[in-house]
């Protein structure tokens, strides 16, 4: 095995521990925090169902960004629908036997690598010339958009422009699956593609990239508005006490 | 002159600096309200506009009655640091909000304190941000490490300084929250960020005072139990010499069939009082037995705008006293923003449960809204109401954000817009809404919640109401309304003073029940 393959290897399963575990860390943070108080941001559902509903618009329309926001939200939107379809089509690699929806997908994949790349290019550019959205921007909202850009640049080129050896490479990614490292193709494109990509998954549970799983844990969304039917109590709020504190109160007669 | 100059700022201490407390304050006859145009539109940032801005610090003996050092400790950075890696482990939403932030930009224009004051660091994701920092630099790998880069600071004078200024700029009314992709609430953001400057001796004078008076007296006016009873007693001669009726303000009837909480304001402020003696008569037109209780003459609760647990619960705890007390069937809660929000979402955890075991009957909504009450007496006949009462008004309805937001009405979402609207319908031949974009849950604020209320800050209270004006205005214009409905204490407060700012004639604030008041049959039922 070569050093680049070695060197890979480590680095690819580096990654994944990384991004398996910072993200698990994280989720069980916000899930074990509790919430004290009812907040739900009304109107809210009254029942359950109607919770995983509006989650599920959240989700899969992004309903309040459309609301809040209709420029932010194509660009966002079109990244994001790009990104699904390109990870999906990515299942491929890992795995002997690909769904027909799958295989099916792969019909309009150039499509969402273009759409993805240029939504992303349109972000970036809104942090550029928008003025409260330039205001508002961090180093590392570029360094996060550069990198996606160039994940998703280097895909593309990978598989339509400079088209890789696509059996080298699913040879690769079976064996880092089954635990048993192939030889990696040492084509360059292939490789500034995976260093970012695990440079991403890295970085991943460090970064604001975890909205992606606390977008679920975002109080104002899950509750239930339920507060006057069912109480809701959590231990460190219950501190029955200061309920004494008025009673032992002396009233003052003026 | 150099020298003048830094001999004076030798002189000042780390607390002065950053509440701005020897600077001038501007003087309330010259506090001049922006211009009106009818549209709302975004403006261009104009960083630093709002920075000067700072409410009264509280003194020692506010933070003293309060439980909070006397003036600004001296590690005060650790100290925050550590206030605030302690509510990030009680609030899930702090945690979360902290973390998940993509600063897309959804909320930047949704702030009324940006809109009105083009300052950015009031657009809800800079305000967040403000904590953000703090909490990026101490808590987080990637702060820690990246530094700037990810946008993590330490904590020093000058951030504890925009912190003063901005989070008492922000009303909590939660509308950057609808907008958001995650529904972060910079709201509950403020919250914890003044909960943090309470905790290292950095207080606001108005609503700390506020809260004493609360805990000592039992309202926000500081009105004792037989000041109560003598302005009740003098409302009811005033009914009594209007109407012919005499309609009654009881207070502490034990065994009354309701117990009547409501804010202080609406035992004498104008015009909330209106609406109190509205309240009145539909309790005396419906013959069902209710009482206000000197125990529990405040429905307000400033103790969750400073996102102090403790304070809020111990506020809230004269209402279960009150109840123990009187003995109620049924708990209603009058025209109050914040305080519905606090009574429908937090009274059953904070006092509760408010059911059977308390003595109230599982029948009703435990609390009920005034509004939900009154609403279902005209709908079963129980009360008439005689519109033409109203005729001279085209009336129009502003919804406060912590009911909008933060509370419901009825039994489905949204009953919260409809409810208070049906009841003005019922009072009014004529009702018009101001634009769709700045009502419901999308509602403006009034610029002066969430513990604003002081003439300090009244430029940011003017900048604030701004785009609620220019949606008034508006509406005026274009269909004439010319009676701006309320069910909130403070918004009756903010803008019976920013009207006459922004021009506009103060008599045309009131209560939704102050409608109701005057549209009643009172008398014999047939
Ligand atoms: S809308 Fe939400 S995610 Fe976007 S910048 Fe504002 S707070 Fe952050
Ligand atoms: S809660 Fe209201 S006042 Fe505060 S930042 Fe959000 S929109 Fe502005
Ligand atoms: S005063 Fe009224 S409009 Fe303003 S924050 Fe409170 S409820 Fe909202």
């Amino acid at each position: 095995m070569s050093g680049l393959t070695i060197f890979f290897v480590i680095y690819a399963y580096v990654a994944i521990l990384f991004f398996i575990a910072g993200f698990l860390y994280r989720i069980w943070k916000y899930a074990s925090t509790p919430a004290p108080l009812k907040i739900p941001q009304t109107p809210a559902p009254v029942a359950a169902p109607g919770v995983a509903r509006r989650m599920v618009a959240e989700v899969t329309l992004f309903k309040s960004l459309f609301n809040g926001n209709k420029i932010i939200w194509l660009f966002g939107y079109v990244f994001h629908l790009g990104l699904l379809v390109a990870l999906l089509k990515h299942y491929r690699f890992a795995f002997d036997y690909s769904p027909s929806w799958l295989v099916y997908l792969t019909t309009f994949e150039l499509y969402a690598g273009l759409i993805m790349l240029g939504g992303l290019m349109m972000l970036f550019l809104l942090r550029l010339v928008v003025d409260r959205t330039n205001f508002i921007t961090v180093m590392t909202d570029y360094i996060l958009l550069v990198l996606l850009i160039g994940i998703a640049g280097t895909g593309l080129l990978l598989k339509h422009f400079y088209r890789t050896d696509v059996t080298s490479v699913k040879e690769f990614v079976l064996g880092l699956v089954s635990f048993n490292p192939q030889e990696m193709p040492a084509d360059a494109f292939f490789i500034i593609h995976i260093t970012l990509v695990f440079l991403l998954l890295i970085y991943f549970p460090f970064s604001k990239l975890m909205h992606s799983g606390g977008i679920f844990f975002s109080p104002t969304r899950n509750q239930v508005d339920n507060a006057r039917d069912k109480r809701l109590v959590t231990p460190w709020a219950a501190a029955p006490e200061s309920i004494q504190i008025a009673s032992n109160m002396t009233q003052e007669e003026g | 002159m150099a020298e003048t100059a830094a001999e004076q700022e030798e002189v000042l201490t780390d607390l002065e600096i950053v509440t701005g407390a020897k600077e001038p304050k501007p003087k309330i006859g010259d506090v001049k309200a922006p211009e009106l145009t009818g549209s709302i539109k975004v403006p261009k940032i104009q960083p630093g506009a709002a920075a000067g801005y700072k409410p009264y610090p509280a003194a020692p003996e506010y933070m003293e009655g309060m439980d909070f050092p006397t003036t600004l400790v001296d590690n005060w950075e650790k100290e925050a640091v550590n206030k605030l890696g302690e509510l990030l482990k009680k609030y899930k939403s702090l945690q979360d909000y902290m973390d998940i932030c993509v600063r897309c930009g959804s909320c930047t224009d949704k702030c009324q304190f940006f809109l009105g004051s083009k300052d950015p660091k009031n657009m809800p994701v800079a305000r967040a941000d403000l904590l953000r920092k703090v909490y990026k630099k101490y808590f987080t790998t990637e702060g820690k490490l990246l530094g700037k880069i990810a946008g993590a600071e330490r904590f020093d004078l000058e951030l504890l300084g925009e912190w003063f200024s901005y989070f008492h700029q922000c009303s909590q009314c939660r509308r950057c929250s609808v907008f958001c992709p995650y529904g972060i609430d910079t709201a509950e953001i403020s919250m914890a960020a003044r909960e943090i400057m309470d905790h290292i001796g950095v207080g606001q004078k108005y609503v700390n005072s506020i809260i004493i008076k609360l805990h000592e007296i039992g309202n926000n006016l500081g009105m004792n139990p037989k000041a109560l009873k003598a302005t009740l007693e003098s409302t009811e001669e005033d009914i009594e010499e209007e109407d012919g009726v005499p309609v009654k303000l009881p207070v502490d009837q034990v065994g009354a069939d309701i117990l009547m909480v409501t804010p202080s304001a609406d035992f004498f402020a104008s015009p909330h009082v209106e609406s109190l003696i509205g309240y009145a008569k539909v309790f005396h037109q419906a013959g069902i037995s209710w009482t206000f209780s000197s125990t529990a003459s405040e429905a307000g609760n400033f103790g969750m705008f400073i996102g102090n647990y403790s304070h809020m619960q111990r506020a809230a705890s004269r209402i279960r006293k009150a109840i123990e007390e009187i003995r109620p069937k049924r708990l209603i809660v009058g025209e109050c923003g914040h305080a519905w929000r606090i009574a429908y979402s937090f009274w059953n955890t904070l006092i509760g449960p408010l059911d059977q075991s308390l003595g109230l009957d599982p029948k009703y909504p435990r609390p009920q809204h005034i509004c939900e009450f009154t609403l279902d007496l005209v709908k079963r006949g129980a009360i008439k109401l005689d519109k033409s009462a109203n005729d001279e008004f085209v009336p129009t309805f502003h919804d406060s954000c912590n009911v909008a937001r933060g509370s419901r009405m009825g039994d489905s979402p949204g009953g919260q817009f409809d409810i208070p609207r049906e009841l003005i319908k019922a009072s009014c031949n004529r009702y018009v809404d101001m634009e769709q974009e700045t009502i419901m849950e999308k509602t403006f604020c009034c610029g002066g919640g969430g513990g604003l209320l002081t003439d300090e800050i009244l430029d940011v209270r003017l900048q604030g109401a701004m785009p609620r004006m220019q949606a008034y205005q508006n509406i005026k214009d274009s269909h004439g309304a010319n009676f701006f409905a309320l069910i909130c204490a403070i918004c009756k407060a903010q803008f019976t003073k920013v009207f006459p700012k922004y021009g506009m004639p103060m008599i045309e604030v009131g209560g939704v029940h102050q409608l109701v008041g005057r549209a009643i049959e009172l008398g014999a039922k047939e």
